[in-house]
């Protein structure tokens, strides 16, 4: 075994160690340690990334204490694993550093080593969700997860989070307990716990006709939770609170990230263990395309009729986790790479939105409103790049990254009956809303002030983290618009790969 | 179907019915952590019975000697409780603890009149 297939087993541990050690430092210090293991991630994410490319099965599985199953538990990497653990760590550090200045003020200065501790635990959760190979350690990490991204959203030292954090508990517990349910279920059907075992053992189960209804009703309550959690239409009436309260930096993770990370955890359940032919035989497919479909519709109309710049931005991810749904209910590879690139869109997107409106709220006193943020963009000229190149992103302009997804969902939509005209339609009129909202607050904050009040100049030179921050997440999302080939490669043979390889 | 057999299933069936309908409908927090509370109960009973086998030992394996795994009930499910255990607890105590929060906010348990009077107080959309 190379040295490098330790390292997914060494993010982990090193994560939730330092989750432990935070505790025992000074702020600062603590802060530290945590920016620091993200930067390791990295590191260690695209050197298991380099390893599985140039490597000749493109993947490996490492066996926790060598024991193998039932007692042993695994973490398997291909290509898609590390590089969404990647992904997902490099939008975590520039959230934080981005929005470091606002979690000084936001966050009460007693609870900064505590919100770096859940960033640790959220690293854990977010790394341990994608290389595990384990249905129940997937189960625990979802949990963690929820829980640390609950306390990041807590942090903030107002009523308001608190509130919204019961919603998104209350909502992620319904998800959660459909999960566990559906992963019992599924345990007392098959006997299986570890990915390749539950595998064979479906497909022999289903192969034969025996167990089809439990079978059925288990995959169900696995999607169905995991669905839920991620936000999915009509269970995403959590994120306009769990986004907007939060202070900007939790805000980038929860809806760039962490929405990202369930549904990375759902693709893989339905590539490694499920199979595609019996998600597609079981009907399950047809359900998320409905369910996506109206997410992107309801998304959008919120988006329109609110006039709060965050209430904006919270549904509008409404509206996207329904494109990353959509995709995966027509069930093929070229839709799944859709939705893969529709995650990627977001994720690099959504943060640097977050971070944007934070930098143009700042200008006028905090303040949210259409009308207050008439010309902000004129008072802070990075974030109303950001913005601009944000707002492009997500309604799809070609050179940056949103273009991409919605030109693949198109092609893939073709041959499938009734589902071509309800996708094709369903992505012409969610576009024309998308330029509808994100144009409209695109064009006012760089229209002329109509309302009189106190602003304040943000220049480089005063937020100089934040501005450099803002630009190489636009800088990202136009090489990965530009560039997109690449990842299309990349995600073609990790889509091989978790449908080959055991 | 025997229900003798099936007792177990059926009481965490019925169990996970009474804390889910618990957890979706009660308005009153307090009553959803109760509620999370009976789900995993119902959930833990499912997984304990399916890895008892009547007649069998606990399986602690003795140090010297052939081992018969024939002989020991199956220990998955119960690491699997064990495991469970932890999560519920810490949910809970998250949860105890934003209610605690909220009422000594809001001197009120019930969510909608939490969440009415959060949003009067801040005149958001």
């Amino acid at each position: 075994m190379r040295f490098v297939e330790n390292f997914p087993f060494i993010t982990i541990v090193l994560s939730l160690f330092s989750a432990v050690i935070c505790f025992a430092l000074k702020d600062k210090r603590a802060r530290f340690v945590s920016y620091s293991l993200l930067g390791a991630g990295i590191l260690m994410s695209a050197s298991v990334l380099v390893y599985n490319l140039t490597s000749e099965t493109g993947y490996f599985v490492y066996r926790m204490g060598h024991y193998d199953a039932p007692i042993g538990n695994e973490i398997a990497a291909g290509v898609l694993e590390p590089f969404f653990v990647l992904l997902f760590e490099v939008m975590m550090l520039l959230s934080l550093l981005g929005g470091s200045y606002k979690i000084e003020t936001d966050v009460e200065p007693s609870k900064h080593r505590l919100f770096c501790i859940m960033v640790n635990l959220t690293h854990a959760a977010l790394t341990a969700l994608c290389y595990t190979n384990d249905i129940f350690t997937a189960y625990v990490f979802v949990e963690i997860c929820t829980i640390a991204s609950c306390a990041l959203l807590m942090a903030r030292k107002r009523t308001r989070p608190l509130v919204a954090a019961t919603r998104y508990m209350m909502f992620s517990l319904i998800g959660s307990s459909l999960l566990l349910v559906g992963i019992v279920l599924l345990y007392s059907v098959t006997g299986h716990l570890l990915f390749p075992q539950l595998y064979a053992s479906i497909q022999a189960l289903w192969t034969t006709g025996q167990y089809t209804l439990p079978l059925t009703v288990a995959l169900g309550l696995i999607v169905s939770g995991l669905a839920i959690k991620s936000g999915l239409c009509p269970f995403h009436w959590w994120m306009r609170d769990t986004y907007a309260t939060a202070t900007p930096a939790a805000s980038g993770i929860l809806s760039g990230v962490i929405s990202k990370a369930y549904i990375f955890l759902l693709i893989k359940i339905i590539g490694r263990v499920i199979s595609r032919e019996i998600y597609v035989q079981s009907g399950i497919h047809t359900v998320l395309l409905i369910f996506g479909v109206a997410g992107m519709m309801v998304g959008s109309l919120s988006a329109i009729q609110t006039h709060n710049l965050n209430f904006m931005l919270a549904y509008s991810s409404a509206a996207q986790i329904g494109y990353i749904y959509m995709g995966l209910g027509l069930g093929t590879d070229a839709a799944l790479l859709a939705s893969l690139f529709q995650m990627v869109a977001h994720a690099l997107t959504k943060p640097m939105l977050f971070l944007s409106a934070m930098g143009l709220s700042d200008t006028v006193g905090k303040r949210q409103d259409f009308d207050a943020l008439r010309g902000s963009a004129h008072w802070n000229p990075v974030a109303g790049i950001g913005y601009a190149a944000g707002a492009l992103s997500m309604v799809g302009l070609p050179i940056f990254a949103g273009f991409i997804p919605k030109l693949l969902f198109s092609l893939s939509a073709f041959g499938h009956d009734w589902k071509t005209y309800v996708i094709l339609v369903a992505l012409a009129i969610s576009t024309i809303l998308n330029v509808v909202y994100f144009l409209r607050t695109m064009v006012n904050t760089y229209g002329p002030e109509r309302v009189a009040m106190e602003r304040r100049k943000i220049t480089f030179r005063t937020a100089r983290t934040f501005s450099v921050v803002v630009l190489i997440m636009a800088l990202i999302n136009l090489i990965v618009g530009l560039h997109a080939q690449p990842i299309i490669s990349l995600f073609e043979k990790g889509i091989h790969i978790f449908t080959t390889i055991r | 179907m025997n229900i003798t057999l099936n007792l177990e299933e059926l009481t965490a069936m019925l169990l996970f019915g009474i804390g889910f309908t618990m957890l979706v409908f009660s308005r009153n927090l307090l009553k959803k952590v109760l509620g999370l509370n009976i789900i995993d109960t119902g959930v833990y009973l499912f997984l304990a019975s399916m890895g008892y086998i009547e007649g069998n030992l606990t399986p602690i394996v003795p140090p010297t000697g052939p081992v018969d795994p024939g002989i020991y009930i199956n220990p998955i499910p119960t690491g699997l409780v064990l495991t469970g255990i932890v999560v519920s607890v810490s949910f809970s105590a998250l949860m105890l603890a934003l209610a605690v929060r909220l009422y000594k906010k809001y001197r009120t348990l019930n969510l909608d009149e939490i969440y009415a009077r959060c949003d009067r107080e801040d005149g958001e959309d």
